[in-house]
């Protein structure tokens, strides 16, 4: 790999990173304000992890990504206007404002949009790669992303087996962010390193420090191309710290101080910005113009859906199946 | 020559296997040993790369028959026994039945549920559960009565772009026999006058339909004369054919193996007094599985789901009403 290559990659992740967080802080000022249906759920501290998920990734491949994946969604090719319009329940945004906030997605284009049911979706890209297999497609992989929290599903254990017994190139991706919701991960799971479990299952276990881009960026290309190759099913583990609250209802008192100070708890975007100085000598001035750049782009877009208007209930097709003549009439 | 209810879904699935390239069957023990009831018998032998053996994951298997039908594929999926479809229900209720709701993205997949009480099944291998799934919105639940229905209803099933769950009865496997498959059919969400008669409705489905018949026969030797509507679809349900029969006779019976509260006895008899409440001579009635477990010994269970001797009886006492 070349070092102009690193360089451009670098950049790009780092754009995408602070493209996410700008649309999470604004989401978050714009919740504040009571201006958005439900909840909001932020990727604070989770970008460099994200947007390595979606690079890693080619138009063709399928991804399901989960709460806190708003840089990897963006890296994978969604625009931050669908973010946004699903945010604010737009009836332009692609699910119609019929889903809200992380609920989205375009399965068409292999980009799944999660249920609430964690680990519910790793199956469904499972059977998207066999889908694919059978249609003779080739070089293709499939990423799911779960936290601690999901791991201990059934959910998770029975689509991990399937993918290993079926040897698909899935890349299960685990942000082990310490907490789902107020449990630590103590109350999750026993064993020493969740990678540990990646030979019970016969799948390859990658472990990355989910707080350094330079780390995620490496790693999941790694597992990418791996399972692009025949490896089968790649089980990647990035520890990192939630640097925020499950949702912006949470205050998140319950972590401490001492993890906040850890190793961590150090934010991505932090080290991410240091990387670039220090390897690319990115300035002060660029760093200003990009930030400046990405909250003009994400003003704009919240400008536009807020003009969009609210979908009409009374004119709404209420049909939950796509054959019409057999929608019940109740 | 003649054909079973279960060769009946098997020709089916051959047929779907051989004319669709789209078409593949998950489940457990599907592949080379030919299913559990063989309903998949010689499939794996003539379509190796379409009829896949399946852990012991419900929950997987469905997940990933959408995610396969996102990508185009039109998915079967065998659950061993309809009971052990509970496993896996959150895939169906939340994840395929909400898929063409929430993006417009059609969610073919078919889940073969295979249904009901045989002697000696018990309680976790006798359950009907399409109440339960005709609950949520975004399913289509069809339950086959007879070999004809087997066959050219989950053909339809596979062909529609919406998840199916396809409630085939265990009872009628072996001993329903029609003398061909059919040519033409009735299509999902159509009832069926399977009788026609003048003093009473009874509305089922599924194998009921065959204990209902031989009930209509025997009054009918009485001089009563029972009108027998098999719904074939329980979601939709097809209340306009219901209403129909209920207007020519004025009286309605419901008769289902599922069990009482809130099933499709209950939903029937919900729209047809909502509906049609002027067309009642009498108030409606239901016949159900007594509301406990399904009991394993012959002589419990035989009276456990209604029969053609409570259904006898049920019936007589609403035409004395």
């Amino acid at each position: 790999m070349s070092q102009f290559m690193d360089q451009s990659r670098g950049i790009k992740a780092y754009r995408w990173m602070l493209l996410a967080r700008t649309l999470d802080e604004r989401l978050a000022q714009l919740y504040r304000a009571g201006q958005i249906f439900g909840g909001v759920f932020l990727g604070k501290g989770q970008e460099a992890l994200s947007v390595s998920i979606g690079m890693s990734l080619q138009r063709h491949d399928v991804f399901a990504p989960l709460i806190r994946d708003g840089a990897g969604r963006l890296a994978f090719g969604e625009t931050p206007l669908d973010a946004i319009r699903t945010c604010l329940g737009s009836p332009m945004g692609p699910m119609r404002a019929r889903d809200g906030n992380v609920h989205r997605g375009k399965p068409k284009e292999g980009y799944l949009p999660m249920i609430s049911h964690l680990g519910a979706s790793i199956s469904v890209v499972n059977g998207a790669l066999m889908a694919k297999r059978m249609k003779g497609e080739k070089h293709f992989v499939g990423a799911a992303s779960i936290g601690d929290g999901a791991t201990s599903t059934g959910a998770f254990h029975e689509a991990l087996n399937q993918a290993a017994i079926e040897r698909l190139p899935l890349v299960l991706v685990v942000a082990n962010n310490q907490f789902a919701y107020s449990t630590p991960v103590t109350s999750q799971f026993a064993c020493q390193n969740l990678g540990n479990r990646a030979i019970g299952y016969g799948v390859r276990a990658h472990t990355l420090d989910g707080t350094d881009l330079k780390s995620c960026l490496e790693g999941m290309r790694g597992a990418s191309n791996l399972a692009r190759d025949g490896d089968g099913p790649q089980l990647v583990i990035a520890d990192l710290l939630r640097l925020c609250g499950h949702g912006e209802h949470d205050d998140a008192h319950y972590v401490s101080d001492s993890l906040k100070a850890s190793a961590l708890g150090t934010d991505c975007m932090h080290l991410a910005e240091q990387w670039l100085r220090e390897a690319y000598a990115i300035k002060n001035e660029q760093f200003n113009l990009w930030k400046e750049e990405a909250l003009k782009e994400i003003n704009e877009g919240i400008e536009q859906v807020q003009g969009e208007g609210s979908p009409d209930p009374y004119h709404h097709p209420w049909k939950s199946l796509f054959t019409m003549e057999l929608c019940e009439h109740v | 020559m003649s054909v079973t209810y279960l060769e009946a879904i098997r020709e089916a699935q051959a047929y779907l296997l051989e004319h669709d390239s789209r078409v593949y069957i998950y489940g457990q023990d599907v592949g080379a040993f030919g299913g559990a009831f063989k309903a998949t018998k010689n499939l794996a032998q003539r379509f190796p790369e379409r009829v896949i053996d399946a852990p012991i994951s419900e929950d997987a298997m469905i997940g990933s028959a959408v995610g396969a039908a996102i990508e185009g594929m039109r998915p079967i999926i065998e659950i061993q026994f309809a009971d052990f479809s509970t496993v896996g229900f959150n895939q169906v209720v939340n994840q395929a039945a909400t898929l063409f709701w929430r993006t417009e993205t059609p969610c073919p997949i078919t889940l073969r549920l295979p249904s009901g009480g045989t002697s000696g099944g018990g309680p976790f291998h006798s359950q009907c559960l399409e109440s339960i799934y005709a609950h949520f919105p975004g399913l289509v639940v069809c339950t086959p009565a007879t070999v004809e229905d087997a066959y050219s209803m989950l053909i339809e099933s596979v062909t529609l772009d919406d998840p199916v769950i396809f409630c085939e009865h265990k009872y009628l496997y072996f001993h329903l026999k029609a003398p061909n498959l059919p040519k033409d059919a009735l299509p999902i969400g159509k009832a069926r006058i399977a009788r026609a008669g003048r003093d009473c409705t009874i509305v089922t489905y599924s194998a009921m339909l065959h204990e209902c018949l031989e009930a209509a026969e025997e009054l009918s030797g009485e001089g009563i004369e029972l009108e027998v509507v098999d719904l074939r679809t329980v979601k939709p349900i097809d209340t306009d054919t219901v209403i129909a029969s209920v207007a020519r006779t004025g009286r309605l019976l419901c008769a289902a193996e599922g069990w009482p509260w809130g099933g499709v006895n209950a939903e029937v008899i919900s729209r047809v007094v909502a509906e049609g409440f002027n067309l009642l001579d009498a108030p409606p009635q239901r016949i159900n599985a007594k509301d406990t477990p399904i009991p394993y010994h012959p002589k419990l269970w035989s009276v456990h789901r209604p029969a053609a001797a409570s259904i006898i009886a049920a019936a007589r006492n609403l035409l004395r009403s």
